[in-house]
């Protein structure tokens, strides 16, 4: 090692490293479109066909606000289940996972920048709604509110990172988008992100609270001064609970692979 | 630095691991001296996997000690001076070489400039193109580039010229070469005996998670008494087949090939039954022969 090299190249630093990864996550999802086609067009779609063409004027109902807070969420759930949930099934069966442990990668890296590229896209979807819903949604809303929905919708992926990469755990990078399909789609409907919960039958609305996507649903619309059930506190408890359950499995799943 | 010198880059000490009822390794003690490329050879399921994992801190030693430049193969100071090519690394398919190299050169303290890795790796004009789009000996390159990226003093080789052509892995050879003589540790496992003859410095070979033989290229290959007489002749195979030191015999039209443990003696047996002989050809068994010696010996044993 030649003494110049040792001193005009710059020593390890954890910021860039942290920025690189979380960057190349990303642009590696970004560039799949089977996974940023769907996670990024289709709250978007949903919104300007039910919010914007079919329902306006409903009487009472504001649409156009409700349906920017429920669309928002289920778009954000995309990239943690999916994000997660695809890429760690994929890193962990090709091998990816482990050359990233033997390299001397910081601890932690390697979450940390996958739940950056979550939060990446859930900002990105949060802007496209945003964008929709005050041009052709007619939607007004105070500075304050849409922070408050910002908010939400940022850490709202926490709870849908860790269910993701349970999965990962549990199945192989094929099988998983399968997988996770059949607990996106369901519960997206289950706690009334497409339609609200009062349209639907009355045993629906009573199992609605067992599913983590119905709490940050309800977190969403008080955010934006929606009608909306149960207590803040008790929501943000709830998903908490979830993050915490799911995250403490995916570790032991870990730890015994 | 306290561990200059001629202090192992990596140590085994009395290690023991299994996996299940499996005995992975069973009191296995090995150094990789600095400087120096040692070629870990063994049959499949011998344990090599297991040493390189327990060496780059993937797994847990049951029993015994692991060292990497004197520490923990956890510690990230021990490790940045570590580079890795595993058997097995499928990377994102959608991130470009440029993005893989720069990721890996991030965590280095020194890292080889991003240029001057692809072109050593041979791979200077595919730095913009998709990893999922390059075909499997260029994959097998891009993970050698990731490998020195950090410029390692001591590099772990998991069957690095699987899948390469023959250009390729001349290429790696030499560049491999090149870094033992800047003063890099190898540590090489290969399926390809003639790699671990044409590289190592020392071979160690792990039979049933014990290291049953450990020397020279050279060292190893005498352990084996073989040799391997060719030659052109009429002599009849049973003839030669009844001589003392022979061990087997196979022709092939009107050449000859003969085994054996006592090739003088033979040879003069040879020329004096047939005048006629030509093409005469004497070598040493190769590694492959030594190898294969040893380690079914080893199985023998276990056996009795």
């Amino acid at each position: 090692m030649n003494a110049s090299a040792r001193f005009t190249l710059p020593r390890v630093s954890l910021p860039r490293i942290y920025a690189l990864e979380s960057k190349h996550e990303f642009l590696r999802l970004l560039r799949a479109p089977q996974f940023a086609v769907p996670t990024l067009l289709f709250p978007a779609m949903f919104y300007c066909l039910f919010a914007v063409l079919f329902v306006k004027g409903a009487s009472g109902f504001h649409a156009n606000i409700y349906l920017l807070a429920t669309y928002g969420v289920f778009g954000i759930m995309a990239p943690g289940l999916f994000g997660f949930g695809v890429s760690v099934a994929f890193d962990r069966e090709r091998g990816w996972l482990t050359l990233k442990r033997a390299q001397p990668m910081p601890p932690g890296a390697y979450l940390a920048s996958k739940l950056a590229m979550a939060m990446l896209f859930a900002a990105t979807i949060f802007a496209i709604l945003a964008l929709l819903a005050t041009t052709i949604g007619g939607v007004t809303l105070p500075l304050a509110a849409w922070l408050r929905l910002f908010l939400v919708e940022i850490f709202g992926v926490l709870p849908f990172c860790a269910i993701g990469l349970c999965v990962a755990t549990l199945v192989s990078g094929q099988a998983a988008p399968a997988v996770i399909n059949v607990i996106y789609l369901p519960m997206s409907f289950l706690s009334g992100l497409w339609m609200p919960l009062s349209v639907l039958p009355p045993l629906m609305r009573e199992i609605a609270p067992l599913w983590p996507a119905y709490h940050l649903g309800q977190l969403a619309l008080s955010a934006v001064g929606q009608p909306s059930e149960g207590s803040t506190l008790i929501h943000i408890l709830a998903l908490a609970a979830t993050t915490a359950i799911f995250l403490a499995v995916a570790r032991r799943r870990f730890a015994r692979a | 630095m306290a561990n200059a010198g001629s202090a192992p880059s990596a140590r085994l000490i009395a290690v023991r691991k299994s996996y299940g009822a499996v005995n992975a390794l069973d009191g296995v003690d090995l150094d990789v001296r600095p400087g120096e490329l040692l070629a870990l050879l063994g049959p499949n399921g011998a344990g090599k996997s297991t040493a390189i994992s327990l060496l780059l801190g993937l797994a847990e030693p049951d029993a015994g000690e692991v060292q990497l430049f004197g520490e923990s193969p956890h510690a990230l100071d021990a490790r940045r001076r570590v580079g890795v090519m595993l058997q097995s690394a499928g990377m994102p398919d959608t991130l470009k070489i440029r993005e893989l190299l720069a990721a890996t050169r991030a965590y280095y303290p020194h890292p080889l400039a991003a240029d001057a890795c692809a072109k050593t790796a041979g791979i200077g004009d595919l730095v913009e193109r998709r990893y999922g789009k390059l075909s499997e000996g260029q994959k097998r390159r891009v993970q050698f580039a990731l490998a020195i990226a950090g410029r390692p003093r001591l590099l772990f080789l998991d069957e690095p010229t699987v899948g390469l052509d023959i250009e390729a892995r001349q290429a790696l050879w030499s560049t491999v070469r090149a870094l033992v003589a800047d003063g890099c540790s190898v540590l090489l496992t290969t399926h390809y005996l003639e790699e671990a003859e044409a590289l190592a410095d020392r071979v160690a070979v792990l039979a049933r998670g014990r290291i049953v033989a450990e020397g020279s290229v050279r060292q190893i290959r005498a352990r084996v008494a073989q040799r391997r007489i060719r030659c052109v002749s009429a002599l009849a195979p049973e003839t030669i087949g009844a001589w003392p030191g022979v061990r087997s015999i196979c022709r092939d039209g009107e050449r000859i090939e003969i085994v054996t443990d006592a090739a003088e003696s033979v040879v003069r047996l040879l020329l004096r039954e047939d005048a006629a002989l030509t093409e005469l050809e004497v070598q040493r068994a190769g590694l492959a022969e030594a190898f294969m010696e040893i380690t079914q010996n080893e199985i023998a044993q276990e056996a009795a």
